[in-house]
């Protein structure tokens, strides 16, 4: 396959899972900002966008985090590159230049998703609720997903589709779960409250997980049990576990293919270990926050290794 | 100006029309409207578009198609199949020739300014013989007919003719949508046309392949225009369809980058202008192309289809001496006649172009897609006098050809069904063998009266039919 093929299949799904993930971040940031706030005029608004590391290129173009402005830019704004349009319509765009690797099914998610939404930008803002936007985004997430898995050939395109996805679902858990440490930063007494569990809760809700974490841990809802849901726990769909696994999977998958390790299949293995050998006992010594940001930077230096392996065509 | 409408013989419908005039008559109104609509959604769900140069509007805008199929008969067919087969070999034996010992030029029947000094002519590949000693290997013919039996080259395109996705889709389109009339008429297929491309591709093959080679086409990227001919033929050949960036060159050979590393390239189906190729032999301010290409090209490591300098044979003051050439290498009389045509640069021709005006047609020679044309009958006075201003200031750069009654063919229009002029381009394939789906591509000027086909001023494409005999 050429690398430019891969490339642009690997950025369509990394793409629409990021697109999904913002929405899932303006879920939780509107359900915590309708709690009563803690920190005076500090809006939890502004957690959220120091989380998805969004904070300065928002400051300068729209000054304070006003709800309204920050649902602009995650979804709306074009100069904003991890916009909800701004990823739909690259990942469009990267389907576009593949279309013939992709099967109609696949192709139609896609486009659909983006000719729909050229209509959104073009209603009236105040008929735009922000629940029916995050709901549309999931959507076609999840359409395009379901039509990869459906139609899809089980081919090294399939794989760098789905290292796309790992690498960025991984990525995103870990940034959602880092928007806990921002909104608790200030107020470290809190940890363990009514307060607490409900932010806890609200971020489980934001990963469609709330149910699957009650059938899996049972009783309360404790920092504990939803560290070890959303990093060790194999079960959950997007835990860092799920996703390490699933990239050494496909990495895996493509080094047999082409009967050639490469750098990238001995990072994945690294990074699965790291997860596995952790306790959450171990992690919440490390600091969640400091844990988090430890795998954030080991899985972008594997998604280094990966375009300098597959994507860049420059491999001898 | 009488015209000559293929349906019909007087007031009788010629053979190859004879079942169109009951499915035509038996259509309801509703019927019609409803079959227009789907062709025109299954032209947008695959997404055959066209985006037109220098218009802006709709990138995405559809080319009209028309559902009246375009009926030849096989016998007629069997002619414009021998015209065409000729006309491909002997254009591909100029261009050997040019690029080798000239004899033609040595021999007085072209002169040699129009050869050497022509813009098309690639002195890079001067002595270079490409593998089977073809140039150019897929050849689109336009034809026009103004008889039963009169047709004319209108033009050559040797280089790299588009709109053969057209062709495949419009077959398929109406098979889907008129499976009845594929049973009561006895069609050729054209869906072999991939299958031949690739074997012509392959078998020219540069004498360092070993084995199987592989193929590539190479497109400028997917904002072209024919970006999605490029992708839908890349498909049915299962070959890779690259950009320049995806290529690169390594001592002897050329390379795409993949995924498993380089994977050497064998024959490369570009779509894609000479000047691009490789900006160290054609263009250095280029940041397009293959650094190298060309060097491995010319010590066979690689093939590139059409070969560079194949341009020097579609030029319109070429032209003009394709039947000499036709009697110069194969000493057969030319099947398929030229359109008279005058040459604005030769003095006499130019006295007579400027008398005739009114009533000629007048083309670039470097002019493509029916842009910078003038059509002296449909023009204004105004137009007239400011083209030939332009005539003046430069004769060199026009030819000049009597405005022909083109034949039409019935098309669906608001009021019901109307003859519109059409033209024809096939598509001839020469490689180890030479090869002609029977088919091409015929468009239809949209508009009443006008002779203008080309699908940048309004033209749309018909199925073209070949029937079994």
């Amino acid at each position: 396959m050429l690398s430019r093929t891969a490339d642009n299949l690997y950025w369509i799904a990394r793409y629409m899972e990021r697109a999904d993930t913002v929405a899932r971040l303006l879920e939780v940031g509107s359900r915590i900002s309708l709690l009563p706030s803690a920190q005076g005029y500090r809006s939890e608004w502004d957690s959220l966008l120091q989380a998805t590391g969004m904070a300065h290129a928002f400051a300068q173009k729209y000054g304070d985090p006003v709800q309204r402005n920050i649902e602009s830019f995650l979804f709306f704004d074009r100069d904003n590159p991890s916009s909800i349009a701004s990823c739909i319509t690259a990942a469009r765009e990267n389907g576009r230049i593949v279309r013939t690797a992709l099967t109609t099914q696949v192709w139609d998610a896609l486009n659909t998703a983006f000719q729909e939404l050229k209509q959104l930008e073009r209603e009236e803002r105040s008929h735009l609720e922000l629940s029916r936007l995050t709901d549309w985004t999931m959507r076609h997430a999840a359409m395009l997903r379901g039509a990869i898995d459906a139609t899809l050939l089980r081919d090294d395109g399939f794989n760098f589709l789905n290292i796309g996805y790992y690498l960025e679902r991984g990525d995103n858990t870990a940034r959602l779960m880092d928007v806990k440490y921002y909104v608790l930063l200030p107020r470290i007494d809190f940890v363990g409250s009514g307060l607490d569990n409900y932010q806890w809760t609200t971020l489980l809700r934001a990963m469609g997980a709330q149910r699957a974490f009650h059938w899996a841990y049972g009783g309360d809802v404790t920092a504990m049990k939803i560290a070890d849901f959303l990093i060790r726990n194999p079960q959950s769909p997007r835990s860092l576990a799920t996703c390490t696994a699933g990239l050494m999977n496909h990495l895996g998958r493509l080094a047999k293919a082409y009967g050639r390790e490469t750098e990238a299949q001995d990072k994945a293995r690294r990074l699965a270990a790291g997860i596995e050998s952790a306790t959450v006992e171990a992690i919440f010594d490390e600091g969640l926050h400091e844990f988090l940001t430890r795998y954030i930077a080991e899985a972008a230096t594997l998604a280094i290794s990966i375009h300098d392996a597959y994507l860049s065509g420059e491999m001898r | 100006m009488s015209q000559f409408n293929e349906m019909f013989q007087g007031a009788d419908v010629r053979p190859p029309y004879a079942r169109l005039q009951d499915w035509v008559g038996q259509m309801p109104q509703e019927l019609r409207s409803l079959k227009q609509a789907e062709a025109e959604a299954l032209f947008r769900r695959i997404g055959i578009t066209f985006a037109v140069y220098g218009e802006g509007g709709d990138p995405d805008r559809l080319i009209p198609f028309d559902m009246f199929p375009r009926v030849f008969s096989g016998s007629e067919w069997a002619k414009l199949e021998r015209g065409i087969k000729q006309r491909a070999r002997a254009l591909n034996a100029f261009l050997v020739d040019v690029y080798g010992r000239g004899e033609i030029i040595r021999a007085g029947r072209i002169p040699a300014r129009l050869v050497y000094q022509n813009e098309a002519y690639e002195k890079a590949v001067a002595g270079f013989v490409p593998p089977k000693g073809v140039y150019s290997h897929i050849v689109g013919v336009d034809i026009v007919r103004t008889g039963p039996d009169d047709f004319f080259v209108l033009e050559d395109n040797c280089r790299t003719p588009s709109g053969v996705s057209y062709m495949l889709e419009s077959r398929e389109i109406m098979m889907r949508m008129f499976p009845d009339l594929f049973r009561e008429n006895r069609i050729e297929p054209v869906d072999t046309y991939s299958d031949k491309l690739r074997r012509t591709l392959s078998s020219v093959a540069p004498a360092k392949c070993k084995g199987d080679p592989t193929v590539v086409i190479l497109t400028p990227g997917h904002f072209n225009s024919a970006s999605y001919e490029h992708s839908l033929l890349a498909d049915l050949m299962g070959v890779e369809l690259v950009e320049g960036q995806d290529l690169f060159v390594d001592g002897e050979y050329a390379y795409m980058r993949t995924t498993e590393g380089p994977q050497r390239v064998d024959v490369i189906y570009r779509r894609i202008d000479d000047a691009y190729l490789d900006p160290l032999c054609f263009r250095p301010d280029s940041m397009l192309g293959i650094p190298g290409l060309m060097d491995v090209y010319r010590s066979g490591g690689v093939s590139i289809c059409s070969a560079p300098g194949a341009g020097v044979a579609d030029d319109k003051a070429v032209y003009t001496y394709v039947p000499d050439m036709v009697r110069f290498y194969l000493g057969e009389e030319p099947i398929l006649q030229n359109v008279p045509t005058w040459q604005c640069g030769k003095p006499d021709d130019l006295g007579h172009v400027l008398d005739k005006l009114p009533e000629l047609v007048v083309k670039e020679v470097h002019g493509s897609g029916g842009y910078g044309m003038l059509v002296g009958p449909k023009a204004t006075k105004d137009e007239i006098e400011r083209f030939r201003a332009k005539l003046i200031e430069d004769p060199g750069n026009y030819i000049a050809q009597p405005t022909l009654a083109l034949s039409t063919v019935p098309t669906f229009v608001e009021e019901g069904v109307a003859p519109r002029h059409v033209d024809l381009r096939p598509y001839c394939l020469v490689g180890e063998r030479i090869e002609l789906v029977p088919g091409g591509l015929t468009r239809v000027a949209l508009k009443e009266g006008s002779l203008v086909v080309n699908s940048s001023q309004g033209g749309g494409v018909k199925d073209t039919w070949v029937l079994a005999e």
